[in-house]
């Protein structure tokens, strides 16, 4: 059998196109707001943020409730709020508060996912929220259309606050000072990063989502010179990278989303050369 | 009518106290430097002028009608602007963002503001460019155009010319003047460069052990204008 023949048989089931389906979005949604992280210097929000989802998660676990999404969405958008405010003007600065909430969370989860887990695979299960699961192809069809709809809440408001968005990466206190309401922005800039991070546990898992926040935007600001630019560009990037990953790891049977970082990570090296060579 | 005015003005940060009982003027289409050793509240005094950070005590008073979006602002520069991958028209057309309000998008009136401000500063051939890729002075000047398209009334300029050669450092300060002589801007520059300041300068706010605030000519008379221009000043 050509490795053609049986990508398209894989096609024809369900849990596959799903899959796909939904790994596009996620991968589309997670470069948005990359460069904007990168530049503010808030590249590990992501990390922090997943470790909370993470604990989040072992609660809803630990409760039984039979679907976390809404649970792990409400803690996930407090603490990115939190995480942010802090990060103007408080005793414990950004980079601390970050490390602070992110390790605390993924004890207290661990904890808590040991002493009152039902389950009998306990490792089993910690390991797939922290690399990223098989759950990528258990999805039903309530999960596929909830990632659908907040997959064009996130890309609908990142385009209707595009110019804003730019207006507080670049200068923040140029844009408070001339009279723009940055805070209502970072706020909402805090909101679309924990939607993202929540969808984007699915995928790659919690311990490397910073990667798929991260590389596209890293990968295309090698390359191109404006904002626009790469925005649109680490949004393919990470588009045709997600994709890519994800066809190798059915193909091959490796584990979804470390290949995705792999892919990532090759994608990344291609550009910094390109960059070099121009 | 006064510009600005600053009554008993007492500034700091955390609950300290730097600089207390501040009273100064600004009329229309002045030119104030801002000048003081170094840790003296400068830049606090900046910030605070710009509403970024509450008065300690004391009020700061606007006439004329100035509101939040009538000024304009050219801070100094962050570590994360220097690798800011943006083209020179996203970034100065982004001063026009606070008359957007909710708007998502600049229309046509904003726009043309930002190619005018462009043109002013004479930097059309840049408007194309990386901003990471221009030199320390032609960054500057994107800057400036940035801040033409928030104002028409006054600009604040936090230590415009740190770290950029003499030759880049005169012509930004030409570029200054004849925006408050020709475009009748009013200007507030922070500033340790006390040559410049005498030399472009209306009115110094001297702030640090001994406050002084009044016309140049005056300053130049006084003990601390005496202090820091050892041969008792302007010999141009």
């Amino acid at each position: 059998m050509t490795i053609f023949d049986k990508l398209s048989l894989y096609l024809q089931y369900p849990f596959v196109q799903y899959a796909l389906i939904v790994g596009t979005l996620i991968a589309l949604c997670s470069s948005l707001l990359g460069v904007t992280l990168v530049l503010k210097r808030f590249s590990f929000i992501g990390d922090g943020l997943s470790h909370v989802a993470f604990g989040a998660m072992c609660l809803a676990a630990v409760f039984n409730f039979t679907n976390d999404m809404p649970v792990v969405l409400l803690i996930t958008i407090i603490a990115a709020i939190l995480l942010l405010r802090t990060g103007n003007n408080t005793k414990i600065k950004g980079d601390a508060a970050i490390a602070m909430i992110s390790v605390s969370s993924l004890a207290f989860g661990y904890l808590l996912m040991n002493l009152f887990s039902t389950s009998s695979n306990l490792s089993g299960d910690v390991c797939s929220t922290l690399f990223g699961s098989t759950s990528i192809l258990t999805l039903n069809q309530t999960e596929v259309w909830l990632c659908v709809v907040l997959s064009i809440l996130v890309v609908g408001a990142f385009i209707f606050f595009y110019n804003k968005i730019f207006a507080v990466t670049f200068d923040e206190n140029f844009a408070k000072a001339t009279g723009t309401k940055a805070d209502l922005y970072n706020l909402i800039i805090a909101v679309i990063i924990a939607v993202i991070i929540v969808l984007a546990m699915n995928l790659v898992g919690s311990l490397l989502i910073s990667a798929l926040v991260i590389f596209p935007a890293l990968s295309a600001m090698r390359v191109f010179k404006t904002f626009k630019g790469v925005t649109i560009c680490s949004a393919v990037i990470s588009v045709v990278c997600a994709l890519l990953g994800m066809v190798i790891s059915i193909l091959a049977g490796t584990p979804v989303g470390s290949t995705i970082v792999a892919v990532d990570l090759a994608g990344f090296l291609l550009f910094s050369i390109i960059g070099m060579i121009r | 009518m006064a510009l600005l005015t600053c009554q008993n003005l007492s500034l700091g940060y955390d609950g300290k106290t730097i600089l207390s009982d501040l009273n100064f003027t600004v009329e229309p289409g002045s030119y104030l430097c801002i000048v003081g050793e170094n840790g003296s509240g400068k830049s606090t005094l900046m910030k605070t002028l710009l509403g970024l950070m509450p008065p300690v005590s004391g009020q700061i008073l606007t006439g004329d009608g100035l509101t939040q979006n009538q000024i304009g602002y050219l801070p100094q520069q962050t570590d994360a602007q220097k690798d800011f991958p943006a083209s020179v028209w996203e970034i100065v057309l982004s001063g026009c963002q606070s008359r957007c309000g909710l708007r998502p998008f600049y229309n046509k009136a904003e726009k043309e503001r930002a190619r005018a401000a462009i043109e002013r500063l004479h930097i059309s051939n840049l408007s194309g460019r990386c901003y990471r890729e221009l030199s320390g002075g032609q960054q500057q000047r994107v800057l400036l155009a940035r801040a033409l398209c928030a104002t028409e009334t006054l600009l604040l300029l936090d230590e415009p010319v740190t770290g950029l050669d003499p030759k880049a450092s005169a012509d930004f300060y030409q570029m200054i003047e004849e925006l408050n002589r020709e475009d009748k801007i009013t200007i507030i520059m922070v500033s340790h460069d006390m040559q410049a300041a005498l030399q472009y300068a209306s009115h110094i706010l001297h702030i640090g052990h001994s406050v002084f605030f009044g016309t140049k000519e005056e300053y130049q008379k006084s003990d601390a204008g005496r202090f820091f221009t050892p041969e008792g000043g302007d010999k141009r």
